[in-house]
């Protein structure tokens, strides 16, 4: 799915877009991601000036506000070699909204087109723009993980068997099926906000799965959908726990 | 049908306050959306795809072709002997089918399914002029009992459990007490047949109208379809006016797109391909078909950016796989259509300011558009419809408020570094359990803890580990 033309990132210095729900509540995530990038080789930055990609207000409809907040991120990221987002979602936005936001704006349209073209979300970065499954990780003691495939990465990106992959080649780590991995947790941004008493129902079913999984640790590619996840499960005081990918992978570095 | 769609928020909440109601949908939406997904399969992955991407290009070659479309099966149907009548609107359509009745001093009419005649709340009409109708579809009898309204395209009594119906039927009919579906449903074709022989008109839909042999398709499987089209003296179809297909080749793709969607079946129990009335020679079938092709608002979204949506076949898959649908059936949306294709087709067709809540109901999680036979983009439409309601003035004076100082923020790194410090600190009176219980998160956190800041924010991680405080890393 997604571009015709994808310039591959080798040997590129990779943009941390961190996403601002990584930025101010899980930082250690973005951690990670530059731990694990750091460890193959991969030069990172981190362009100053990040917020946020507008999806808030795109997906409420209010384009005019999503616009604003994504001219912010052309003019931070407009000399980027690669971007790599550790968000399905986020990733989404850039490489397939910021098109139709901007479609009758020529003067930033090109611009934006180069970017949807190398932004990569961090699995498939890994995975399918620098070639590598294993990243010589193992993890200090033995652990179940189950993969929750988030809907923007999966439907809209392709992606599952990427982070699936990674996960494999982690040493002592185990990873068992989640029974509808691939429906929605009912987050949906601004959606649990508005509707939060069907979102709310979509989550006890995920919660119920969740719950009846072998695996004590279910791994997302998304904050977002771990957000909502998480919240759930120490409501209903359940033990498991949902974990960013990268946190995950980052467990099994070398000390 | 009177249109509640702008009280989907009261609605939807009750709904979930049904756990019978929604332990039924569940039940029933899952198992048609396993058996729809190995029905793809029978053939192969590749298979299920090609034809996926076959019935999506001959609807689209149909919408792209539809004038010429309309006119050619106009002109091939009433070469058949089968008369054509227009209908702008729902009014118009009724008003055909009171005038045909009255001709022919109609008593008792029997009708198949038509999602149509709901749009355009045609029993309510005949009732009120005096006729006796009678709805022969299994789940549109019950409904018709029970006085409700379908909550499914195809399955319109999935909201009900089987125990609901029994009383219904000992209720209203007088069944002795049963637990057995197949008894319960043998009873109704009890009462269902006399209506048929005593039917002195029948009403169906209509699955497609083939332009290039001026055909009427007809797809049910418990075959009253047939009984309503071919016993009584005269038929009348409603069919709205995109469902025009061009040729009898797009039929044999469509029909098996549309019995592996709507019911996991590779092929549909009953398929009747209508050409005309009686002939002289033959001993049954109508003497007098009637074809009204009903615009109500389709003609509007063919002009609109939408169009596309006009590509559905009405299978209902895409309500099997929504989560949405799933967690409160079909009468939330308040109108005939629901689910994701009736969260973009009831403001399109009703107009978006009478069903302002409807593309909001969706997470936009994608998968209508993955199960959708024929591709259409049902989560880009969704997202339009909401760019729209903005754009219309249909949004809550907070949301454009909030959305407003939100974009003011995420703008300036000052500011939305400001911002997260003022949350951050905030967010520490946060009782157990992080609620709020007031304000927008009300809702959100009455059933989810709300997160909490971190320490430093990965901004200010990164400004120390540039400065080379390298024990503060992780």
């Amino acid at each position: 799915m997604g571009l015709v033309q994808r310039p591959s990132p080798v040997g590129k210095k990779a943009a941390l877009f961190v996403t601002c729900m990584v930025d101010v509540l899980y930082p250690h995530t973005g951690i990670s991601v530059v731990r694990l990038l750091e460890h193959l080789g991969v030069s990172v930055h981190f362009p100053r000036g990040q917020t946020c990609c507008g999806q808030p207000g795109y997906n409420g409809g209010y384009h005019q506000e999503a616009a604003h907040v994504a001219r912010q991120f052309l003019g931070v990221f407009h000399d980027a070699e690669a971007i790599v987002v550790p968000s399905g979602s986020c990733a989404t936005m850039i490489r397939h909204e910021f098109p139709v936001l901007f479609a009758d704006d020529p003067v930033r349209l090109p611009l934006v087109q180069h970017l949807a073209s190398i932004t990569w979300e961090f699995t498939e970065y890994l995975v399918n723009g620098l070639g590598v499954t294993d990243l010589g990780l193992k993890l200090s003691t033995p652990h179940t993980f189950a993969f929750h495939d988030s809907c923007h990465g999966l439907r809209m990106l392709g992606l599952g068997q990427e982070a699936r992959s990674l996960l494999e080649n982690v040493g002592n780590a185990q990873i068992v099926d989640l029974i509808d991995h691939d429906e929605c947790c009912g987050f949906g941004g601004l959606f649990s906000v508005k509707m939060p008493e069907i979102s709310s129902a979509m989550l006890l079913k995920k919660i119920e799965h969740i719950n009846a999984c072998p695996a004590d640790t279910i791994v997302v590619g998304d904050v977002s959908c771990l957000t909502h996840m998480n919240g759930g499960l120490s409501r209903q005081k359940s033990a498991k726990r949902v974990q960013h990918i990268a946190d995950v992978l980052a467990e099994g570095l070398p000390r | 049908m009177t249109n509640k769609a702008n009280e989907f928020a009261s609605a939807s909440r009750s709904a979930i306050q049904t756990p019978e109601m929604v332990a039924a949908v569940a039940f029933a939406t899952n198992s048609a959306a396993a058996k729809r997904n190995i029905a793809f399969e029978v053939n192969g992955t590749e298979h299920g795809e090609a034809l996926r991407q076959q019935a999506a290009e001959a609807r689209r070659r149909a919408l792209r072709k539809l004038p010429e479309l309309l006119e050619q099966a106009e002109a091939r149907m009433q070469a058949n002997g089968i008369e054509v009548l227009w209908a702008k609107d729902g009014e118009e359509a009724s008003q055909h089918v009171l005038n045909i009745a009255r001709q022919h001093n109609i008593k008792h009419i029997a009708k198949s399914k038509s999602m149509v005649s709901e749009e355009i709340g045609l029993n309510a009409v005949l009732e009120t002029a005096g006729f006796d109708v009678l709805e022969t579809d299994l789940g549109e009898y019950i409904i018709q009992l029970a006085g409700e309204t379908p909550s499914h395209i195809v399955a319109p009594v999935i909201h009900k459990s089987k125990a609901e119906i029994r009383d219904l039927f000992m209720e209203r009919l007088g069944m002795a007490y049963t637990d057995d579906a197949a008894e319960m449903t043998r009873f109704a074709r009890r009462h269902l047949r006399e209506g048929f022989l005593k039917a002195d008109m029948g009403i169906s839909g209509g699955n497609f109208i083939i332009a290039e042999t001026g055909t009427l398709c007809l797809v049910t499987n418990e075959g009253n379809g047939r009984m309503v089209t071919s016993l009584p003296p005269v038929h009348v179809a409603l069919v709205g006016i995109e469902k025009v297909i061009e040729t009898l080749d797009d039929y044999a793709t469509l029909i098996q797109l549309l019995a592996r969607s709507a019911t996991g079946q590779v092929m549909s129990v009953y398929a009747n391909l209508i050409n005309g009335p009686r002939r002289t020679a033959e001993d049954g079938g109508p003497e007098r078909v009637v074809v009204i092709l009903v615009d109500n608002g389709r003609s509007k979204i063919y002009n609109s950016t939408y169009a596309e949506a006009l590509a559905c076949i009405r299978c209902g898959s895409c309500l099997n796989a929504c989560p949405v649908y799933e967690a409160i059936g079909g009468h939330a949306y308040g109108w005939v259509y629901s689910g994701p294709i009736g969260a973009v087709i009831t403001p399109l067709l009703t107009g978006l300011e009478n069903a302002t809540p409807l593309p909001h109901a969706s997470s936009l999680c994608g998968k209508c558009k993955v199960v959708c036979p024929v591709d259409i983009d049902l989560p880009r439409m969704l997202l339009d419809l909401r760019h729209d309601l903005v754009a219309a003035g249909h949004a809550p004076l907070l949301w454009r408020m909030g959305l407003r100082g939100w974009a003011m923020v995420s703008r300036s790194p000052l500011l939305f570094g400001l911002v997260g410090w003022a949350a951050k600190w905030g967010s520490k009176v946060l009782p157990k359990h992080r609620t709020i219980p007031v304000g927008p998160l009300g809702g959100w956190s009455k059933s989810r803890d709300l997160p909490e800041f971190a320490p430093e924010t990965f901004h200010q991680l990164w400004a120390k580990r540039e400065k080379g405080n390298d024990h503060e890393q992780p």
